[in-house]
């Protein structure tokens, strides 16, 4: 289960900002639409789930992509991986 | 409903204080094809990677080139240095355009006479040159470009021996105020290891001393370089005319104008830090004219110009066959094609272009080309689109040293693809197969 960090700020723009370290970032449409699912606690599968319906992509490269971008969240500091 | 058009979730984070290097927002270009055939037609047709030439644009750059020193100066003569890119396909344009050949070893001076260049036409560098070709160069009338005292006199038993007299030149290097000077080639200038050199071939009496040669370097991006060298060699022409009456018939400056490539690490873009043609010219002729030479001495004045008349035309072509995070959290991609087919990756960031590009999403990215090895990076950090497997991309200016310096190292070497001035391709080399490669084998009876 992926936990994004509660105080981290989100614009709907994609903007995204860390208080614990000062540092911010942006997301691409999609990296947004999926941190505001996070935020809404949906799980992996749901995320994803919603993203085949909405999306031209197969579940494979999906997950692949998901993943990845997943640990880029982790890495930053922005997420935990419970 | 219809779906939406999918792209790589992605992060980036946004770096505060100094800007990065490329600045906040840099168009990226988006080359979708070459020449009006689109990247992804030639792949489908000829494979991935692929380097791919446009005729038009060696054309059009050798004219350029042309015209800026033939505006200047009244007798100017270019020489294709084929080291550079010694594709048949490739020299015969070059001469068709009127070039000579500038040749460095045996193999090159075949492959001239092959291309149908008169052996007059033909100027012979370079430190190794055996007796056997020595031989056919100068029953060829070939302008021989002595390097050393030992090649002076391996060619006076050659001139004596076959009742010949070789027409020759010098090859000098001299301190043009550039680092580093290229003093492993030739005569000194300076110390006057030149003028002994001149003074041996005249006594002797068995030589035809045709011109002065010499070559400073490559990826010289000040042109006043080129004019401390120039004056440097009339002076000498002078000093021979004085001395002995003899005129020499050409100065050669050999190559060394910088592409618009941008060297690696470099602050400024090839494209704004490389001087004009123009610029090369105008300190070169300028140097002639204004030098001691009487007007009538007026030398032919040789060019042998190489990466910066062919890296603009060529591209390989490629595509991305993996994605990755790094553990630093920088992303990089893999591409199919290494540093064995793009030798020049080491000293230049060649430009990457994406084939399409719909979305404003950029990221700084790695490009490793397929080897296993630590050393196989095409691009440390460039700004690309989030790309996918299977993407193209287009690495750009790679038509000098790259099809000549291609080591066939764990994979084969691809096709090479001219775009002619119609638009029309042809293959000019084609792929190789195993077949090829193992062709040059022979397995000793007692392991078959
Ligand atoms: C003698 C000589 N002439 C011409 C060239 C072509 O140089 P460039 O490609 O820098 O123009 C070279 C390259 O090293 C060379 O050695």
């Amino acid at each position: 289960m992926i936990r994004l960090h509660k105080n981290v700020a989100l614009s709907d723009s994609g903007y995204v900002f860390d208080p614990a370290t000062g540092e911010s970032y942006t997301l691409n449409p999609i990296g947004l639409e999926i941190v505001q699912m996070l935020r809404q606690n949906m799980t992996d599968d749901e995320i994803q789930g919603r993203i085949l319906d909405r999306y031209q992509v197969d579940a494979s490269s999906l997950e692949r992509y998901y993943m990845d971008f997943i640990g880029s969240l982790v890495q930053f500091e922005l997420a935990d991986n419970e | 409903m219809e779906k939406l058009p999918f792209e790589r979730p992605f992060i980036k984070k946004v770096s505060t204080g100094l800007p990065a290097k490329f600045g906040s927002k840099k168009r990226i270009e988006v080359i979708p094809d070459i020449e009006g055939i689109p990247v992804s037609h030639l792949m489908a047709d000829y494979g991935s990677p692929l380097f791919v030439l446009s005729e038009s644009t060696i054309r059009k750059t050798i004219r350029e080139a042309r015209s800026a020193f033939s505006t200047r100066y009244p007798k100017v003569q270019f020489a294709w240095s084929y080291k550079t890119n010694y594709l048949d396909a490739v020299c015969r344009i070059f001469h068709q355009e009127g070039s000579w050949a500038e040749v460095v070893s045996a193999f090159e001076y075949e492959k001239a006479i092959l291309n149908g260049v008169p052996g007059t036409r033909i100027i012979f560098n370079g430190p190794e040159k055996s007796p056997s070709i020595l031989e056919k160069a100068i029953m060829n009338n070939s302008l021989i470009h002595i390097d050393h005292f030992d090649e002076l006199y391996a060619l006076m038993e050659l001139s004596r021996k076959l009742e010949r007299k070789p027409r020759v030149a010098i090859r000098i290097n001299l301190d043009a105020g550039i680092y580093p000077q290229w003093d492993r080639f030739g005569f000194n200038f300076e110390n006057g290891e030149a003028w002994e050199a001149i003074n041996r071939i005249l006594l002797s009496g068995l030589f035809d001393l045709a011109g002065l040669h010499t070559h400073i370097g490559t990826y010289i991006t000040t042109p006043s370089a080129y004019r401390t060298a120039t004056a440097k060699l009339a002076s000498l022409m002078v000093e021979i005319q004085h001395k002995y009456n003899h005129t020499i018939g050409y100065i050669d400056v050999g190559g060394g104008f910088a592409s618009k490539n941008t060297l690696r690490g470099s602050y400024l873009q090839g494209y704004d830090a490389a001087p004009s043609f123009d610029e090369y010219a105008d300190a070169i002729t300028s140097a002639l004219i204004n030098s001691q030479i009487k007007p009538e001495h007026l030398p032919l004045l040789i060019l042998e110009t190489g990466r910066a008349l062919v890296d603009d035309a060529g591209s390989l072509l490629t595509t991305v066959s993996a994605n990755k995070r790094l553990s630093n959290g920088h992303r990089a991609v893999i591409i199919d094609a290494g540093v064995n087919l793009l030798f020049t990756a080491f000293w230049y960031d060649h430009n990457v272009a994406p084939t399409t590009m719909n979305t404003d999403n950029t990221e700084e990215t790695t490009i490793y080309g397929p080897l296993c090895m630590n050393i196989d990076v095409i691009r440390p950090a460039v700004i690309l689109p989030p790309v996918k497997k299977g993407d193209h991309l287009v690495i750009q200016r790679v038509g000098a040293y790259n099809m000549t310096q291609w080591l066939q190292f764990i994979s084969m070497r691809p096709s090479v693809v001219l775009i002619d001035i119609n638009n029309k391709p042809h293959i000019i080399r084609k792929a190789e197969t195993v077949e090829t490669i193992r062709q040059q084998e022979q397995i000793p009876e007692h392991l078959q």
